[in-house]
C-alpha cells in the first residue's frame, strides 16, 4: 500500500491490524503524533488525513491506502512554523507538551465555521485532552490566528 | 487484536457477497468499531472496508432529502438543506463526539455505533449483549447512564447515537440492501427494545447494507431542536437528551414531535406525551404533564432515577423556549 506523509510517497507492507498511528510512529520515525488514550477519547493522535482532522489510533493503516497524511512534523515550511506553532509559543499554550502536537493539528484542521468566536473555538476543540489545563492559552492562541486570516 | 482479512470491494454486490459466513463485518469511518476490536469486544474474521462504495452524496429529492450512507457526521451536520429543514439533526451531530471523530464518522455508523454500556465494552464482565446468556452485571453495578425505559431483565442498555434521535422525529427511513435486495425501513422499526435477544442492536437483517437515510419532506422541522445534556460542556454521552418539533397556532398545540436519547435502548419517541399536547393549550402546566405521561412507563434502578427529572424539566424548558 502507499501513504503520502508530509508530501513524501511510502510503499509500505503492513499488518491489517496496524493502526495509522502506529505505522507513523513505529515505521515511518515520525513521533509527534501521540499515544496517548489509543481509544479516540484524548486527541493526542490527531493528524490531518486528506486534510481533515481526525484520530489516527481508530484508523487502520490499510484503510488509509492511497491517503494524504500531514502530522506536526509537516506543518513548518523549512525554518519557518506554522501560524498555529507561533502563535502556541507565543501565548505560552503549553506546559508539558505530550498533548500539543494533537492541539496544534487540531487547530490546523478547523474550519471556519468552527472559529466564529473564542466559545466556537473552545467547542471545536474539545476532543483534545490537556492534562496540564493550558486550555485558556490553547484557545487564546488558537482564536488569535483564526481572528488574523 | 486477533488477525482478520480485510477485503475493499469497489461495488455493493462485492460487499454483499462477502456475507455469506459469519464473522465477516462492514468497517465504514470504524470510530466505534476499531475501538471495540482493542477491547475484544467484536473479533471478527473479515473486515469489509465499504468506504469505496458509492453512496457519499447527499440529494435533494422530490419528497426529501436522501442521505448516502457513507456521508462523514461533520459534512451532513454543516449541509444547508439540512440545517436549513431539519435542524435538529445537524444540531444533534455536531453534539455527538469530537470534531475528528465527526469527520470520519458515518451516517450510517453512527446508526450501527454500539452502547457505551460499561459491562458491554468489557469481557471479563457478564453481559447479555455481548455474550448472550451471561447475565447482565449492570443491573447490580454501576448504571448510572443506563435505561429507565423499555429495558429488560436481561438489559438495560441505552443507544449512545445523538442522530438517532433527531431521526426518530423526522419518521426517517434507513435503505439497505438486504438478503432479498433493495429494502427500507422506518427508524421507529430499525431500533428495537433489547427484550430477550439484547444482543440484537437493530432489526437489519444479518449481513445488509445501509445505502442510506431518508429524510421526508416535513415542515415542522425546520424549527427543531436538539438539546443534550452531559456531565461535562462538550465531548461526552449524553445523560439525557431531546429532539422537539412543534406548532403551535393561537396558543394551542397543532402538531408536537418529540424523541428522548439516553434513556432507553432506542431513541424514545414520546407517543404518549406528543398525543396529550395535540390540541392543548401551549402551557408549562401541559409540557409537564405530557411529560409526566410519558415516563409513566419508566422503571428506574437503584442509580439512574435523576433522569426522570431531567427528561421532565429538560422538555418543559425545551418547549417553552420554542413556542415562546
Amino acid at each position: 500500500m502507499t501513504l503520502l506523509v508530509n508530501g513524501q510517497e511510502h510503499q509500505l507492507r503492513l499488518d491489517n491490524r496496524a493502526t495509522l498511528l502506529d505505522v507513523l510512529r513505529e515505521q515511518l520515525e515520525l513521533p509527534g503524533a501521540k499515544k496517548g488514550c489509543d481509544h479516540g477519547q484524548c486527541g493526542a493522535c490527531t493528524v490531518l488525513l486528506d486534510g481533515r482532522r481526525v484520530v489516527s489510533c481508530l484508523i487502520l493503516a490499510v484503510a488509509a491506502d492511497g491517503s494524504a497524511v500531514t502530522t506536526v512534523e509537516g506543518l513548518s515550511a523549512g525554518q519557518g512554523l506554522h501560524p498555529i506553532q507561533e502563535a502556541f509559543v507565543e501565548f505560552d499554550a503549553l506546559q508539558c507538551g505530550y498533548c500539543t502536537p494533537g492541539q496544534i493539528c487540531s487547530a490546523v484542521g478547523l474550519t471556519p465555521e468552527e472559529t466564529g468566536s473564542l466559545a466556537d473555538i473552545r467547542e471545536a476543540m474539545s476532543g483534545n485532552l490537556c492534562r496540564c489545563g493550558a486550555y485558556v492559552n490553547i484557545a487564546a492562541a488558537v482564536y488569535e490566528v483564526a481572528a488574523a486570516s | 487484536m486477533k488477525p482478520f482479512v480485510y477485503e475493499r470491494p469497489d461495488d455493493p454486490a462485492g460487499a454483499l457477497a462477502t456475507m455469506v459466513r459469519p464473522g465477516v463485518v462492514y468497517l465504514a469511518g470504524g470510530t466505534n468499531l476499531i475501538d471495540l476490536m482493542k477491547l475484544g469486544v467484536t473479533v471478527p474474521d473479515m473486515l469489509v472496508d465499504i468506504n469505496s462504495l458509492p453512496f457519499h452524496d447527499v440529494e435533494e429529492v422530490p419528497g426529501g432529502l436522501n442521505v448516502g450512507a457513507l456521508v462523514p457526521n461533520s459534512d451532513l451536520a454543516m449541509h444547508p438543506a439540512v440545517r436549513a429543514a431539519y435542524p435538529a439533526v445537524s444540531q444533534a451531530l455536531l453534539a455527538g463526539a469530537s470534531g475528528q471523530l465527526r469527520n470520519r464518522a458515518t451516517v450510517a455508523g453512527n446508526l450501527m455505533q454500539r452502547t457505551r454500556c460499561l459491562y458491554f465494552q468489557d469481557v471479563d464482565k457478564a453481559c447479555n449483549k455481548r455474550s448472550p446468556g451471561s447475565g447482565c452485571d449492570a443491573r447490580d453495578g454501576d448504571h448510572r447512564e443506563l435505561a429507565i425505559l423499555g429495558a429488560s431483565p436481561q438489559c438495560i442498555a441505552t443507544n449512545p447515537s445523538d442522530l438517532a434521535v433527531a431521526l426518530s422525529i423526522m419518521d426517517a427511513t434507513v435503505h439497505y440492501i438486504g438478503p432479498h435486495g433493495a429494502a427500507a425501513i422506518s427508524v421507529h422499526d430499525f431500533f428495537r427494545r433489547p427484550g430477550d435477544r439484547p444482543d440484537r442492536d437493530n432489526s437489519l437483517p444479518r449481513g445488509a447494507l445501509i445505502t442510506g437515510v431518508m429524510l421526508p419532506e416535513m415542515p415542522i422541522a425546520a424549527t427543531s431542536v436538539y438539546r443534550k445534556v452531559r456531565d461535562r460542556a462538550s465531548f461526552a454521552f449524553a445523560a439525557g437528551s431531546i429532539a422537539a418539533a412543534i406548532d403551535v397556532r393561537d396558543g394551542v398545540v397543532q402538531d408536537a414531535r418529540i424523541a428522548w436519547g439516553a434513556v432507553a435502548h432506542l431513541p424514545w419517541r414520546a407517543w404518549a406525551a406528543e398525543r396529550l399536547l395535540r390540541g392543548a393549550p401551549a402551557t408549562a402546566e401541559n409540557f409537564a404533564r405530557a411529560a409526566d405521561a410519558e415516563l409513566s412507563g419508566a422503571r428506574p434502578l437503584r442509580d439512574n432515577g435523576w433522569k426522570e427529572p431531567l427528561l421532565r424539566n429538560l422538555t418543559v424548558e425545551v418547549l417553552l423556549e420554542m413556542t415562546s
